[in-house]
């Protein structure tokens, strides 16, 4: 922990500080609007995390991410439509449900590779979304409002905007710590030269399906505690969460922030979000900008914007002429 | 009960074969170029908004029909030109990408052009009404369309294994670079094959326009279910693709058209008419489990 500390830039840290006290600035500023904008910012910065980790670590090109995004959402609507007020057992709960999702889903694609691989995250989500929809009980297409936001107890107050904002930035900063540990862990070593050289990491005796499946469990945990999350946030949850056009959105975030940057699915999202804000405030039509601006970063800076802004290393670029491919 | 058997059965075998038509240039293009092409879905509907459109103005379906199939193979041509010959070399993550990002594109071009509402596509009028088929009626249009798939099918059949074009799109599927060795010119093979899958994918459209909503974001679904046919079937084998859709358009259309009424004789009615559709629509990916857990290179494995 010390040795991670110490390797930490003093640049995030000002982020942070900054972005602690943000509330107070909006208040003096007469901003406050921004704040639930920021704080969706924070959460789909979570969700992209949790993306880019599958997918510039573990090498894993999942079309399906926002399956366990809209799961947590809905084990956290539906904890609270019975009456659940407890938030952190709501969130073990929201992280056990989408373990298990991630479980399944891990297990059943992992079998395959490739372009197989995204096509079937994308289809198994599909099968997720169809069983939300079907959940007539819980409100089915038209999705489920929440009632009221669970609490944490602790004297805490997060009903307030202000203090969920708070909430969400220690979610934010703890799924970053850990992140940071589980890549310079052993586990995370492994993960990644199984991602550079799949047969030569099984070759020296690591098991690369259980360590892949692992990971994907755990960005599933992540996805799923974001989509909680959300679910607080907005009080509604619908099937739109998890439909297959939001997995490919986080797939844009994640390209656009830099696959395999660490800071890349925290950019990303904070790009993403507000371009959509400032865009869709002006124009009517505001995908076909992000389709545009997507298209042009795509093509002319494949790597994303943190490559652009040169933000440390990128795991991709250890493996400069290595085969490509999922 | 018998009746609606007899429409279920042949909407889903009409359904089958267009889905056929959107998945076979959909694994055609995996299989020869190695190339994800999400926007494939965008052509659907593009194909299916000219034909509208030129119909609209022309009053006559057929005129849609004839004029929206050129325009769309330019349309390709010219997004293969500006656009994804030079994702080919790229992974499949840029692929991806790339492609999503041309939905989102297409998706409000169509709504900026046409406007949000839904465009109208009428049949033509001499297949509006029903016929009598083994003395039930059934419609004229729907018989159509499953008749002209059928002769499409077949002529992609004749294609690709009694022609020389069909001779290199088979060897590109299996060894592009010996394809390559071999002096055939692979540019031109590429956009020949990608010409002609999105010709497919907008035929699709527009015989499936007047009964479906000609509106933007109409391909994304239809996507998802090439996927599942092209999965089932595997990437790149055409009669895997042929096999896929049959199972598909069976699977999804007698899903959701006879499983509530099914469901009905174990559940309450209300209990069926709301569990009855989800299950029907999550079928078709139970299906792709299924067929993936003993066969996870799909059924037809195109490279071995």
């Amino acid at each position: 922990m010390q040795a991670l500390l110490s390797k930490i830039s003093p640049a995030p840290l000002l982020l942070l500080l900054l972005l602690i006290a943000m509330p107070w600035l909006a208040q003096a500023s007469g901003m406050e609007y921004y704040i639930g904008v920021l704080t969706r910012m924070l959460i789909f910065a979570m969700l992209a995390s949790s993306l880019n980790f599958l997918l510039g670590y573990g090498g894993m090109v999942s079309f399906g991410h926002a399956v366990f995004f809209g799961i947590g959402a809905y084990v956290t609507a539906i904890a609270v439509f019975h009456g659940l007020t407890n938030a952190w057992l709501v969130w073990l709960l929201a992280a056990a449900a989408s373990a298990l999702a991630g479980l399944i889903i891990g297990a059943i694609a992992l079998r395959t590779r490739a372009v197989y691989f995204i096509m079937i995250t994308m289809a198994l989500a599909q099968l997720f979304y169809y069983f939300f929809v079907g959940l007539r009980y819980y409100g089915g297409d038209d999705g489920l409002q929440m009632a009221q936001r669970p609490g944490i107890g602790f004297g805490l107050d997060i009903r307030g905007d202000n203090g969920f904002y708070w909430l969400v930035l220690s979610w934010l900063t703890a799924t970053l710590l850990l992140l940071a540990l589980l890549l310079r862990s052993r586990f995370g070593l492994a993960l990644n030269a199984i991602r550079q050289n799949e047969r030569r990491a099984e070759a020296v005796g690591y098991p690369s399906l259980r360590y892949k499946l692992a990971a994907f469990v755990m960005a599933a945990i992540i996805a799923g505690l974001a989509g909680s999350l959300i679910g607080m946030h907005n009080l509604f949850v619908s099937p739109k969460l998890l439909h297959w056009s939001q997995s490919g959105m986080l797939l844009v975030m994640v390209a656009l922030g830099g696959v395999g940057y660490f800071y890349g699915g925290v950019l990303g999202a904070a790009v993403f979000l507000a371009l959509e804000e400032v865009l869709s405030s002006h124009v009517e039509y505001w995908q076909i900008y992000v389709g545009v601006v997507l298209l042009a970063v795509v093509m002319l800076a494949p790597r994303g914007i943190s490559s652009l802004l040169r933000m440390g290393k990128s795991s991709q670029s250890l493996e400069q002429g290595e085969s490509h491919g999922a | 009960m018998g009746n609606l058997i007899f429409e279920q059965v042949l909407n889903s075998l009409q359904f089958g074969i267009m889905l056929f038509l959107i998945a076979s240039g959909l694994t055609l293009i995996f299989g020869v170029m190695n190339f994800i092409n999400l926007a494939h879905g965008s052509f659907f509907m593009i194909g299916a908004y000219l034909a509208a459109w030129i119909a609209g103005l022309s009053g006559s379906f057929w005129l849609g029909l004839l004029g929206a199939l050129p325009l769309t193979a330019l349309l390709g041509f010219l997004l293969e030109w500006l656009v994804l010959r030079r994702l080919y070399q790229k992974d499949h993550m840029v692929q991806v990408l790339a492609t999503f990002a041309l939905i989102l594109i297409c998706n409000d071009a169509v709504r900026m052009i046409w406007g949000p509402q839904p465009l109208p596509l009428n049949m033509p009028s001499a297949f509006s009404g029903p016929v009598l088929l083994f003395g039930l009626p059934y419609s004229s249009f729907r018989l159509l369309v499953m008749a002209l798939g059928i002769v499409v099918a077949l002529a992609l059949y004749f294609l690709i294994n009694r022609t020389r074009m069909g001779m290199w799109v088979r060897a590109g599927a299996n060894n592009l670079e010996m394809v390559g060795a071999m002096g055939i010119n692979i540019r031109l093979l590429f956009r020949l094959v990608f010409s002609l899958g999105l010709m497919l994918a907008a035929l699709a459209g527009i015989m499936l326009g007047p009964m479906v909503a000609v509106q933007a974001g109409m391909g994304d679904d239809v996507l998802i279910l090439a996927f599942v046919v092209v999965v089932i079937g595997g990437i790149g084998s055409v009669p895997g693709a042929a096999v896929g859709a049959l199972v598909v358009g069976v699977v999804d259309t007698l899903g959701r058209g006879l499983l509530p009424t099914l469901l009905s004789l174990f559940l309450s009615a209300d209990a069926a008419a709301s569990v009855g559709p989800a299950i029907g629509s999550m079928m078709i990916y139970l299906v792709m489990i299924a067929v993936l857990f003993w066969r996870p290179s799909g059924l037809f494995p195109a490279r071995s």
